[in-house]
Parts: structure tokens; sequence; C-alpha cells
């Protein structure tokens, strides 16, 4: 149903120098969707994330969300209107516990419109968060140290802070990278849970299994280009996008 | 008419002279070499000095202080900056620090016989005497060669630049520092020539320049403020940039000065800045990326 | 020994453990650990005044001056990532806004200094607010051009008095007033700026210095938060110009000295970045000892950037941390 399209993005490029990143790239999302992208390495899956979320300004082309458009918006105005993104690499505040890494998205000005400025105790409602997304509230995970904490603990704290925001659309950049399978079993719950409670993801992931685990829709891009863009089972059968991957040829 | 034209160009390239140096080292460290205008002063009173205290031939003075402030230049990052690479903050307070400790030191007054450089008796001779005619208006022939050294600095610039080993890897280095590094430059020996050439050419310019006016330790700061205005407006980083904003700023000071007043030039500068920050904020050949430039 | 052979152990003194955290202080002997270099710090300054002879009365209102110049800098260079080298401009602006609101309106100090701290605080944000919005190079440069440009246009436009100042302003009613005003004003905003750092705000400021991409994508506006943080600089340096010109009577060009630029920042240096006590310890200290050097005159700036470079160089840490650490650590070597 149109009215369920949250995201539109229409041929956005990129070229760095000479390297042309992302070229004329577009996809829609829906409300409930979780759209994997995926592609080898180099393929502008990172730069397609930063262009539509605003880190990076686009050659051309357009990206409208919820019927604004938002094409080389300011990436906090972006994440104000409820579109938000992990990192791949992140920076926790190493020696502060790790509820600390939640008071800024707490104090953004989309979450002080949302509760009216009536929060309350910020500290109280980060652990509250912390506490729903698995910090184990007894074990009192929540006030340890962020730098200490282990990889799987430190993705959730990244997610935690997106989550904050009460956003409407988090773009995933390689939350499973890393983690080891217990872990992102013990992930993928989350991120249903997520889905159910109204959050729609964009997930940018090599580790394909378990990414179709949770992605009803796919992305597939190659040199920057896209290649192939539907429901996961089906695009993942095809011929071209077979080929991407696993490089021509194939078995005899 | 033609005044203003000569003498906008004239003062273009004088502030290209001053401004070279430091666009270099900046673009190449990425600090902000605040020293840059303490080293031009440093060469003019030590060619001062080497001319009529030590009885010097010119020419040699002349060599001897470039020497000089290269070897100032390098110091400076061997001793000082080398340890704060990465700390920026550091860096800058570190640059500033050392600029001032030169610029004030030559106010220094009766230690050990040193005399101090204080009054308006310091200057320079000119390389030669007289004027010619230009379009009607009366040139100095120290003008003449301050247009003409910077046209050949430019040009020595651009082609060292282009096609010198050690040209092509400072360039590399201004351009993409990670990649540079890969490719097995050294960026630590990278820095410490930039700043040994930045220094040279500030004295180069010193040399040149001086000989119009006094030498103070006021025109320390005043040749450091101008390379910043036209580095900023510029672009901080871009080599180009630095030449275009010099015309831009050196015409439109002229004119400004001629219809206004020659104390106009501050306000025209600032004016300048503010609103090149506001339109443009890289500067007017910026090259940065967007998530490094804008925040 | 060979360095291999043994490293220095640094263990926190077991009153440090014991009393970390209020809620396990058990002793008065604890209390007074932990309250003991604060109460130095704070009944020294409020002692001062009364146990000083008159020269060094007038020393202590200029280190107190410094004290505030070096802890806008130290907020904005440790908690923002703003290198500010252009304190005069505060100075400045302050003092000329407190004594033309004086000469012109004929309003009391009492009402002045305020209000040329707020007047000064927005016109210098508004000039510095092109350049927040890029890298903090930008903001280095421009603080340190401004006072040198402030100083020519006040000239060439012949403006307030231009080279000669205004003099005949009002000053402070006595002694004691000045002294106290300038130190509770030290001793207030170096707890208030405390409490703000270690607020949410302060958290905010230290994301925008070191990871600036998060805070981004957190919704907040990197500018903003800049803005806030150079008015807030703006205010106390302003208030401390404002305080200068009522100390003695005039306002001039000398406002914009190189001085009040440098001197706070070797202050912070030497005291230690990030502290918030340390450039105000530094200011205690770097203050008279300009003072004794009065006769070298310009001189002096030369020795305050040698020891900024030394304690840069050799002990960035600064002082303050340096103490602390002993305070709170022995240390010994041990063999490996």
């Amino acid at each position: 149903m149109a009215s369920d399209i949250l995201l539109d993005v229409k041929d956005i490029s990129k070229s760095f120098g000479g390297v042309k990143a992302v070229v004329n790239v577009g996809f829609t999302l829906n409300r409930g969707d979780v759209l994997g992208v995926i592609g080898p390495n180099g393929a502008g899956k990172t730069t397609l994330i930063n262009l539509v979320t605003g880190f990076v300004k686009p050659d051309h082309g357009r990206v409208t969300y919820k019927n604004h458009d938002i094409t080389g918006m300011s990436p906090n105005r972006i994440a104000n209107l409820g579109l938000v993104r992990t990192f791949q690499v992140m920076r926790p505040y190493h020696s502060l516990p790790a509820y600390k890494n939640l008071i800024v998205p707490l104090n953004s000005p989309r979450v002080k419109k949302a509760t009216a400025g009536r929060l309350g105790d910020l500290d109280s409602v980060a652990i509250d968060i912390l506490e729903e997304i698995g910090f184990e509230r007894d074990a009192r995970v929540p006030y340890k140290t962020a730098g200490s904490l282990p990889l799987g603990y430190q993705k959730r704290l990244e997610l935690a802070r997106c989550i904050a925001l009460k956003p409407e659309i988090i773009l995933c950049d390689e939350v499973f990278s890393g983690l080891s399978m217990s872990e992102i079993t013990s992930m993928i719950p989350l991120l249903e849970k997520m889905v159910m409670q109204g959050v729609t993801l964009i997930m940018v992931e090599h580790r394909l299994r378990e990414l179709f685990r949770v992605a009803n829709r796919v992305l597939v891009m190659n040199f920057g280009c896209k290649i192939a863009e539907g429901p996961s089972k089906e695009t993942m059968t095809r011929e071209d996008v077979k080929v991407a991957y696993l490089g021509g040829g194939g078995s005899k | 008419m033609e005044t203003v034209l000569i003498y906008g160009l004239i003062n273009s390239v004088t502030f290209v002279l001053m401004s070279i140096g430091f666009s270099l080292v900046y673009g190449v460290s990425r600090v902000p070499n605040f020293a840059h205008g303490s080293i031009y002063v440093l060469v003019g009173f030590l060619t001062w000095s080497c001319v009529n205290d030590f009885k010097i031939n010119y020419g040699l003075a002349v060599l001897i202080s470039l020497a000089v402030a290269s070897v100032v230049g390098l110091a400076l990052y061997r001793l000082v900056l080398i340890r704060l690479r990465g700390m920026p903050t550091s860096e800058i307070i570190a640059s500033f620090a050392c600029g001032l400790i030169i610029l004030e030191g030559l106010r220094l007054q009766g230690i050990g016989g040193f005399k101090g450089f204080i009054g308006p008796n310091y200057f320079l001779s000119p390389i030669f005497d007289g004027k010619i005619q230009v379009l009607g208006v009366f040139v100095d022939y120290q003008r003449l060669i301050v247009v003409g050294a910077g046209v050949v600095l430019v040009a020595a610039m651009w082609l060292f630049t282009h096609y010198t080993k050690i040209g092509l890897s400072l360039r590399a280095i201004a351009q993409d520092e990670q990649a540079a590094l890969m490719l097995g430059i050294n960026s630590d020996r990278a820095a410490m020539i930039s700043l040994a050439i930045g220094s040279a050419l500030a004295g180069l310019a010193a040399v040149i320049i001086l000989p119009l006016g006094n030498i103070t330790v006021e025109v320390g700061y005043h040749v450091l403020i101008y390379a910043l205005a036209v580095c900023i407006i510029g672009g901080l980083g871009s080599w180009t940039g630095t030449v275009l904003a010099s015309f831009l700023v050196g015409f439109a000071v002229k004119v400004s000065t001629f219809f206004f007043g020659a104390l106009w030039e501050s306000v025209v500068l600032v004016g300048t800045i503010i609103l090149v920050l506001l339109l443009k904020p890289s500067g007017l050949l910026g090259k940065q990326k967007e998530l490094e430039e804008r925040v | 020994m060979s360095a291999q052979d043994r490293r220095k152990k640094r263990l926190d003194r077991s009153i440090k453990v014991r009393s970390e955290g209020l809620y396990s202080l058990s002793s008065w002997r604890e209390m007074a650990y932990l309250l003991a270099p604060r109460l130095i710090l704070i009944g020294g300054l409020l002692l001062m005044p009364l146990v000083l002879d008159l020269y060094w009365q007038k020393v202590l209102c200029a280190a107190g001056i410094f004290a505030v110049l070096a802890l806008g800098f130290d907020f904005l260079a440790a908690y923002v990532g703003l290198v500010c080298l252009g304190g005069a401009m505060f100075i400045g602006f302050g003092g000329y806004a407190a004594g033309l609101l004086n000469a012109y309106f004929a309003l009391p100090p009492v009402l002045t200094i305020p209000l040329a701290a707020v007047i000064g605080a927005c016109l210098s944000t508004v000039v510095l607010m092109p350049c927040l919005r890029l890298r903090g190079v930008y903001f280095a440069i421009v603080t340190f051009m401004l006072p040198l440009f402030t100083t020519h246009i006040i000239i060439a436009l012949g403006l307030f008095g231009s080279t000669e100042g205004i003099t005949g302003l009002d000053i402070l009613p006595n002694q004691f007033w000045e002294q106290y005003v300038i130190v509770i004003g030290v001793l207030a905003l170096l707890f208030g700026l405390r409490r703000l750092v270690n607020e949410d705000l302060g958290l905010i400021m230290m994301g925008i210095k070191d990871n600036d991409q998060a805070v981004l994508a957190s919704g907040i506006s990197i500018f903003r938060y800049r803005v806030l943080a150079v008015f807030i600089a703006a205010l106390i340096g302003c208030f401390a110009g404002a305080y200068q010109a009522h100390l003695y009577g005039w306002l001039g060009l000398s406002l914009f000295a190189m001085d009040f630029s440098i001197l706070p920042i070797a202050a912070t240096v030497m005291g230690g970045m990030g502290t918030l006590s340390g450039p105000v310890v530094g200011a205690l200290i770097l203050t008279p000892l300009s003072e004794a050097l009065r006769g070298f005159g310009q001189l002096r700036v030369v020795l305050y950037c040698f020891i900024l470079l030394l304690f840069i160089l050799y002990k960035p840490e600064g002082l303050m941390n340096y103490l602390e650490r002993k305070y709170h650590q022995f240390e010994r070597w041990e063999k490996v």
C-alpha cells in the first residue's frame, strides 16, 4: 500500500574523486519491513547508509522519508525525524558506566518533544532501556564501564543508543559482525521484538544465514550499483545475485 | 585607476609571498604554524644583523638567514610538534607558544650584549633604488622585484610539487594522509620538510618585502594575520585557493583603502573573512570532504 | 638496575579506596582526607584579602581575573575541544561594554558588570558563530585574530576614545569589595562549571569533542551546543573584563592586550587541562610571578610561553593531576 511507504530513495549517487561509490541506487521501504542490504566488500553499502542518513551529501538523487524530502539534510535533523543509524565502529564513553551512553540521545529534541520534557530522571530511564534490551539489572551490567563490556553487549549498547531516540527506522551497519553464533542467536529475538514494537529495520550484513532469519526483503549491491531488490527468498535464487557473490563459472 | 590596478596586483603578490609558506605547512601537517610571522621577522632581523653588525655581504647574509629559518622550522617540528601528533588542541597551543616565544623574544634588550630589536631604525636596503613607470604609474624597482619573485616562486612551487619526488610526496600527504602512509611515505619526515621549506619561504618573503618598510616586531603579527586570513578565505589546505584568495584580498584591500582610507584595511579583512565563513565555510577552493570540514 | 628489571607500581591509598563514593565515608578522618585539599583552596582564597597588604591585594584581584579567564579556556579546550587563543577579546568586549554603560548611561558598577557580561557575551558569540560550524582549528585562528582586529577597527573608526580610552569610570567602593567580588566570583564559577560538566550538558559536550559522529547520529546539533559553550565562556570572560574596567576606573586598548590571551593558557596547561581547579591554581601562581617580573616588560610573555611549552611537552598532565595522583596513590619500584 502506497501509504505505508516510509522511505523512498531515488537514483542516489555519490563519487569521491574518481571513485564511484554509489551509482543510481533506489529502493523503497515499507513500514514493518526488515530490509537486508548485502553485497561484497566495497559495494557501497556503508556509503548508502551515510547518504540516506545525512552524513554524506549525495551528488544527485532524492531521499524521501514519510513524504518529506530529506536529501542532504544534516544528520542530526534526520535522526530527530526518526531515522537513526548504528555505527560499525563504536566509540562509547569508555571510562563511564554503560548507561551514560544513553544520556546523549535522551537529550535530543526528538525525545524532549515526545515526552514534553517530563521524562524525569534520565539515569533511571537509561537503565530501564538497557534492561529491556538485555542488560541484566541484577548483575549490575548497566553500571559497568562501557569499555569493559564484551562485544555482544557493546553492540546492544549501540542499538540502545538508537532505541533511546524512539525511532521509526533503524539502519544497522553490520550489527552481527564480530559476534559469536550464540551472541547472534540471542540478539535476533531482540531485533524481532523491535520489529513487533513497530520499528522498521534496514540491516547491512555479511552474515547471510543469520540475516535471512529476520529480513523479509533484500537489496543486493555490487560496485556501487543495485543488482536486485525484492523478497528475500526469491531474490537470493536469482542467477545474477549468485554470480555477484560467488563469482562466475560456479560448479561444473 | 591604473594606480589601483597596479598596486592591487603588487599587494596581491605580496600576500601570496607571505601566505604560501603557511599554506604549505598546513596542507601537509594539518598544524597551523603560528610561528610563521615570527620566522618572517626573525629573518629580517638576522639579515640586518649580519649586514650591519657582522659586516657580511648582503647575499651571504640572506643565505645564512634563510638557512637559520629552515633550521628553526625543522627544530619546531622535531623538538616540539612531533611529540604532540594526534592531539590537535595541544598542537595548536604549542605552535602558538613557540611563535610567541620567538616574536616577543625579539624584543629582548641587553642580555649578554644582545641589543634587541626595538625601534623603527631597522630596515633592509632595497636591491635597486629608483622607480620606473608602468602604465603611467610610478613603481619602485623593489616592488617589481616583489611581483617577479612572486611569479617565479609560485611557478617553482608548482613544478616542485608536481615533478620532484619530495614535492609529490608532500602533495600526496596533503591530499590523503592515510593513503600516502600506505604507500610508504613517512608523514613525520614530510611534515619536517614542509616546515623547513615553509619557514624558508617565509624568510624569502621577508627578504623581498621588508625593504619596502621597517622591520619591527609588529610586522610579525601583521604577516601572521594576513597569512591566516588569506588561507581561511582560500580554503585551509588548498594551495591554489591561497593564491586565488591572495588576489581577492589584495585587490579588495587596495580598492577599499583607495576609496575609504588606509585604516579601513582591517574592517575589509574581517568583513571578507566573516562573509566567506558564512557563505562558503571551507573557503573559496576548500576541497575537504564534508565530514571533515563541516560539523 | 636496567629499566627492564623493575617497574613502577601505583597503588591507591587505602583511605582513598575506602572513601570512594559518598556512601562509604565512615569517619571524620576519611572526610577530612577528602575535604582538606578543597578547604585549603577555598579557605585560602577567602582569607587572603584579610592578610595581604595593599599591593598584593591588587595582585590578588589581577590573579582572580586571570583565573576566571583560565576557567573559560579550560572549559572550552578540555570539555568542548575549542582552543581559544584570544581571551583578550572577552576582556575587551566586557570592559568596553561596562565602561560605556557607566560613562554614557551613568549606571553603577553593580548594574554594569552583569549587563556588560551579557552584552559582551552576546556580541562575542555572534562574532564567533560563523566558525563554529567548522573544525576546531578555525576557532583557534579566528579567536587569535579577533583581538588584534578589534583594536585596529577601534583605532580606524575612532570609536570609544580610540587610543586614549575613556577614564573616570566608577570604581568599586573599597578594597574589600574589590577583592571579594572577584574571589567569590572565581569560587562560584569554579563550582558552577564543575557542576555543569558533571551534568548531562557536560556529557554531551565531551561527546562532541571525542565522538562527534555518534552525537550527530543521536540527534544532537553540535553547532547549538558549541554556541552554548562559547556563550558560557564568553559570559565569564566578559564578567572578568567588566570587573577589570571598574577595578582601575578606565577602559582602553590595553584591555585587548596579548597578556590576557596567553597567561590563562599557560595557567591552564600548567595547572592541568580539564581539572578546572588547576587553571585557577595556575593563575594564582603565574600572576604574582608576573608581577615580580614586571621589570622585564614584554618578556614575561616569553616566560609564560616557555613554561607552557615545558609543561605541555614534559608534564602534560599538569600540576593538579600530578598532585592529586601523589595524594591518592603511592608508588614504589618493584622487581619484575
